[in-house]
């Protein structure tokens, strides 16, 4: 793949050995993959994102906006990014709804940007001081039209300062939005976190463009579907637009052009899904009943696991850290070969949801499920995990 | 594992009591300590609670359900909390602030005037680090050194030699107390003893 490698800017890194919230580790892990500009409007429990990056983004040259609403948040991303920044945003559930349409609009454009959701207890106001993972669906489905985007989801402060990294790299990668799909519980609690020297975090740079200036086509796909891109005011006329288009992005309102640029929208993400999906996997070999989980959750059913394991069950954990592209083939795959498996959540089945799509029927999916403002007791996925092994 | 839970009221400076808990174990004295604050809509003045969750490996449920150690620093904070004090756990009170309740529980016991030690300090300001020089004294789940390692950062530099002090001040009561609780038990030991002694020569 023609993407730039290179070792992070050391003026946005905080190396050494820290005690953050993962709120605060998203915004240090922004920073020392180069985002230089972030644009939002604060909202409970993703505040403290906000606060760091008000406080530190100054110190490495960076522009800090606090907009009118999350629209005009992602809105200013968009413009952002064109200009060449890398660009994030944070909220949480009512601000991601109000999110959508532009969301939807940086996903036509193809604008690698960056937005945190930490999820509380929904729908509406819900939870506003409460645990959630109720956005799981609607950040792959919350715009309207076929489009793909990458969603990630950490366990803890140290994970969100790496997943946020890698949140960067991807987005760039793929000219796409990428989501880090945390919690309030995470966002809030203070773990260690070790932030390593800059030059041992990998950086990708998105690819630019560096053709005649009259050549230049925002739009046509590369070896790996995806376009080159150049910076706004660097002298390259070009267009863009949240209408159907062509390579030139122009707006081309037929029935041909849709399938063009939608596929190319979808094809990017699913024919790169391999390089994309990360998962963790634990005794999964001699498995009866494997646990699907991610976030929180998934450390919270970590204990139930041993547990269990403890109790003479074959036991495996499936943890998820890349949410979408959804892991359809390798969920496939241990279905052939289980008795069941077992996905606790904060919500009523989302991911369920999906896990049962991927298996396709071959063995039943038990949901451990509860609404948000806590996490699981371990003892309640516990007796689910006894259940399944009957 | 040890749960621990500080409480009072909000502007107490109970937050940072938890943060720097924290801090020291996991950066100082290698463990895994996870600190979580009680976070509702609460507002100066109403309790207010930070939790933290000690282990020798990696803390897997992060919230604290029964704390073996609950620091009270207000009366609102000890009625709402003390029920949920582990059986043989410790309890450690501001001695101005909070009246106990009679109880019939097993659970030790111990109290410190921190606000006023703070007031004589200079400011009422610094009772939270008088509270975890006490606590850290009384339950020896942190080592001082690492306390005050951890005090840069989470304490504006100009202030962390008065905080010092005043950690200092705690810590020194706390042993104060301890040894006199030791001396306390020998001589209750000693006078069980001759008592034995008296009650079998009398028998003989």
């Amino acid at each position: 793949m023609n993407v730039r490698k290179k070792s992070a800017d050391p003026k946005g890194v905080l190396t050494g050995v820290h005690y953050l919230d993962g709120d605060y580790a998203i915004a240090e892990g922004a920073l020392a993959a180069g985002c230089r500009f972030f644009a939002g409007y604060p909202i409970t429990p993703s505040t403290e994102t906000a606060e760091r990056f008000a406080e530190r983004i100054p110190m490495v040259g960076g522009v800090f906006i606090q907009m009118e609403d999350e629209i005009a948040s992602v809105a200013a991303l968009i413009g952002a990014s064109w200009a060449g920044l890398k660009a994030m945003t944070v909220t949480s559930g009512p601000g991601f709804s109000l999110m959508m349409e532009n969301i939807g609009l940086a996903c036509m454009m193809e604008v690698p940007i960056v937005i945190a959701d930490v999820q509380r207890g929904g729908p509406s106001t819900g939870l506003p001081t409460l645990t959630g993972q109720g956005d799981m669906q609607q950040v792959k489905w919350g715009s309207h039209g076929d489009y793909e985007i990458i969603a990630l989801s950490p366990d803890s402060p140290q994970e969100c300062f790496d997943l946020t990294i890698k949140a960067f790299n991807l987005s760039e990668m793929f000219r796409v939005p990428v989501f880090i799909m945390t919690d309030e519980c995470v966002g809030h609690m203070h773990e260690k976190v070790v932030i390593p020297p800059a030059e041992e975090i990998e950086i990708v740079e998105r690819k630019w463009y560096e053709g005649p200036k009259d050549k230049y086509l925002p739009y046509k796909p590369d070896v790996d579907l995806v376009p080159f891109m150049v910076k706004a005011g660097d002298g390259y006329r070009f267009h863009t637009t949240g209408l159907t288009h062509d390579e030139r992005g122009y707006p081309v309102i037929n029935a041909e052009c849709q399938d063009w640029c939608v596929r190319h929208l979808c094809d990017k993400i699913r024919l790169n899904a391999d390089k994309i999906i990360e998962y963790k996997e634990d005794e999964t070999d001699n498995a009866e009943i494997v646990v699907v989980s991610y976030g929180i959750t998934s450390r919270v059913a970590w204990k139930a696991i041993q547990d269990a394991r403890k109790a003479g069950i074959k036991v495996g954990s499936l943890r998820l850290i890349t949410i979408w592209p959804f892991p359809d083939k390798r969920i496939e795959e241990l279905a052939g070969k289980i008795k069941a498996f077992v996905v606790p959540e904060i919500n009523l089945g989302q991911i369920k949801r999906e896990v049962e799509r991927a298996a396709k029927g071959k063995v039943p999916v038990y949901p451990v499920s509860h609404c948000g403002g806590w996490v699981h007791n371990p003892d309640n996925i516990l007796k689910v995990i006894k259940e399944a092994a009957k | 594992m040890n749960e621990i839970r500080f409480s009072g009221f909000g502007g107490q400076g109970i937050i940072r009591q938890g943060l720097i808990l924290g801090k020291a174990l996991s950066l100082y004295d290698n463990k895994f300590a996870t600190m979580t604050q009680s976070f509702g809509p609460e507002a100066r003045g109403s309790a207010c609670s930070s939790q933290v969750v000690v282990a020798e490996e990696r803390v897997l449920y992060p919230y604290v359900t029964k704390p073996e150690v609950l620091v009270a620093m207000s009366q609102e904070a000890y009625d709402k909390y003390e029920p949920e004090l582990r059986e043989g756990g410790i309890l450690i009170i501001d001695s101005d602030l909070v009246r106990l309740k009679p109880s019939k529980r097993k659970i030790k016991i111990y109290s410190i005037p921190s606000t006023r030690f703070a007031e004589e300090i200079g400011n009422r300001i610094y009772a939270n680090l008088v509270m975890l020089g006490f606590f850290t004294a009384i339950t020896k789940i942190v080592t001082p050194e690492a306390i005050k390692k951890a005090l840069p950062g989470l304490v504006p530099s100009r202030y962390i030699d008065i905080n010092i002090k005043a950690f200092d001040k705690g810590y020194n009561y706390g042993l104060e107390v301890l040894e006199k609780e030791a001396q306390e038990k020998a001589e209750e030991e000693k006078t069980e003893k001759t008592q034995k002694l008296k009650g079998k020569g009398t028998k003989k």
